[in-house]
């Protein structure tokens, strides 16, 4: 079962990780690029993705960086997660980016590289 | 979740756009944890004030919204990125970025909050009575209102802790209600613990814990400990409340912190021999920290430079009792309104490794300013480094 977090449309290139993220900490708020050599995707950019992770972690201060990555036009079209954490969806829901929260086996089903679509007003969130 | 009527006509924009937004992430946040209601909160901590974290979105953000907003109950800040009484002292700092640092004190000043700048709100106020429902966003200051002041707070992010001073309201859910489920126990199993110690079994409790941990094996440490246990817990994970026990359940899994664990968040984080400079401060030092640093640093001096944080509030205190003048003698420097997590007095042109003993302080001293970090237990550095 999907959970919506943060309303919108959004289409794009899935880049999935199963490390939770620390967006203060790893991601460069100018450019998008994950700067933390810990994270499987290490040195690529989270700009124009679908964004599929497990959960934020870390500083509270993250809500900015995600807030800074939409006005730099750094930001991911859409964010999806296993855990909603406050710090991604108040990120999110200030810088207007659709979030949504799916289930384990949802999140399992995803495969990194697709082209998928986000709606939260359709009947299949996404697909 | 259920709004009051007077919650959605603020939702909806009947009552500008500050409100609208404030309610607007509010019901983000409650609908991400399941909320079922706005409750009232009565003091609000920010994060978000250095210009190093939130840039000029950020900066550009807060001025436009201190044009109207204004905090409903008391609000309190995080640190800057640097301390304006010295910043003469500190030439490679340029000006735009004392510039937008200053826009965005006057920003939260503008909006009516304390301006405490510090990550230790609770070294600064007297707490408010058990169970009293507040909002922070430091991670530290969350973990340590929960864990160790019987305050009620979710571990919030900056947006939602700033929605939260403006409206007076959080979402009601996780750790704000009675009765917090804590499916892991985390069995201490060094003996002797250093602040050092408590720090990497924060960040490791932060790891495999969510929301909230038992801790076995270990009463609670002195202060110092206790900050660097919140402060390396908030850094990597979710977790936000811990608690000690003596006899461990028969429910909960059982998880242990022994060598073998504490070598692999020494590695992840320890990557110098030693360092170029030392700074102390990630939580800000409390008085009694600062109390117990001018004792051991009688008749000694540094060899390096050692850089150490407290809040402003703090220092004066200390001031007052006379705790400082043997730390400034030793050649220790305090700043105040600033911490080591991200301050650009530390010049990287200069600085290769730094010599800490804060976990919180060396994943962003790794991962954000790019420097080498050096962990040993503040004792150790006393021993190492002066003479």
């Amino acid at each position: 079962m999907s959970k919506i977090i943060v309303q919108g449309t959004a289409q794009g290139t899935v880049l999935k990780t199963t490390s939770p993220i620390n967006f203060l900490g790893a991601v460069d708020k100018k450019t998008g690029t994950i700067r933390d050599e810990k994270y499987d995707i290490f040195e690529k950019s989270i700009k124009d993705t679908i964004l599929v992770f497990p959960h934020g972690i870390g500083s509270s201060v993250g809500a900015y960086t995600i807030y800074s990555l939409k006005s730099n036009n750094s930001a991911p079209v859409a964010m999806i997660c296993t855990k909603a954490d406050l710090t991604v969806a108040s990120g999110c829901a200030l810088a207007n980016i659709p979030m949504i929260v799916v289930s384990n086996e949802e999140f399992d089903s995803i495969q990194d590289g697709n082209k998928i679509t986000v709606d939260t007003k359709s009947e299949n969130i996404f697909n | 979740m259920e709004l009051t009527s007077e919650e959605k006509a603020a939702l909806n924009g009947e009552h500008g756009d500050t409100l609208q937004t404030a309610y607007r992430i509010l019901v983000a946040t409650g609908e991400a944890t399941n909320a079922e209601k706005l409750i009232p909160i009565t003091w609000a901590h920010l994060s978000g004030v250095n210009y190093n974290t939130i840039g000029d979105a950020g900066e550009q953000f807060l001025r436009e919204l201190s044009k109207d907003a204004r905090v409903k109950v008391k609000a309190t800040v995080n640190p800057m990125g640097i301390d304006f009484d010295r910043i003469s002292e500190f030439n490679h700092i340029d000006d735009e970025f004392i510039k937008k640092q200053a826009s965005i004190r006057d920003s939260y000043i503008r909006m009516g909050v304390e301006p405490t700048f510090s990550c230790t709100p609770y070294d600064i106020f007297d707490l408010p009575e058990k169970n009293t429902q507040v909002s922070f966003a430091e991670s530290n200051a969350a973990i340590f209102a929960n864990s160790l002041g019987g305050l009620k707070t979710n571990k919030e992010s900056a947006f939602s802790a700033l929605a939260s001073a403006i409206t007076g309201k959080s979402p009601y859910s996780d750790l704000r209600k009675d009765n917090i489920s804590t499916p892991m126990t985390i069995r201490m199993k060094m003996d002797n613990p250093s602040e050092l110690d408590f720090g990497m079994l924060g960040f490791f409790a932060g790891k495999v814990g969510d929301t909230s941990v038992n801790i076995s094996g270990v009463s609670q440490p002195n202060r110092r400990s206790c900050k660097a246990l919140c402060g390396g817990m908030g850094t990597s994970g979710t977790c936000a409340k811990f608690q000690f026990v003596d006899t461990e359940d028969t429910t909960s899994e059982k998880v242990d912190f022994g060598k073998e664990e504490m070598n692999e968040v020494f590695d992840e984080l320890n990557t110098a021999e030693k360092g170029d400079i030392i700074t102390l401060g990630s939580p800000q030092l409390g008085l009694e920290e600062i109390s117990d640093l001018s004792k051991m640093l009688k008749g000694k001096s540094f060899e390096k430079r050692c850089m150490i944080f407290c809040s402003r509030a703090i220092q004066e205190q200390a001031r007052a009792l006379d705790y400082i003048n043997e730390i400034e003698r030793a050649g220790g420097e305090i700043l105040s309104d600033c911490c080591t997590c991200l301050t650009p007095l530390i010049d990287t042109n200069e600085t290769d490794a730094i010599t800490t003993n804060s976990i919180k302080g060396a994943y962003y001293l790794k991962n954000s300013t790019g420097v080498d970090v050096n962990l040993k237990p503040l004792a150790k550095i006393i021993e190492d480094e002066t003479k």
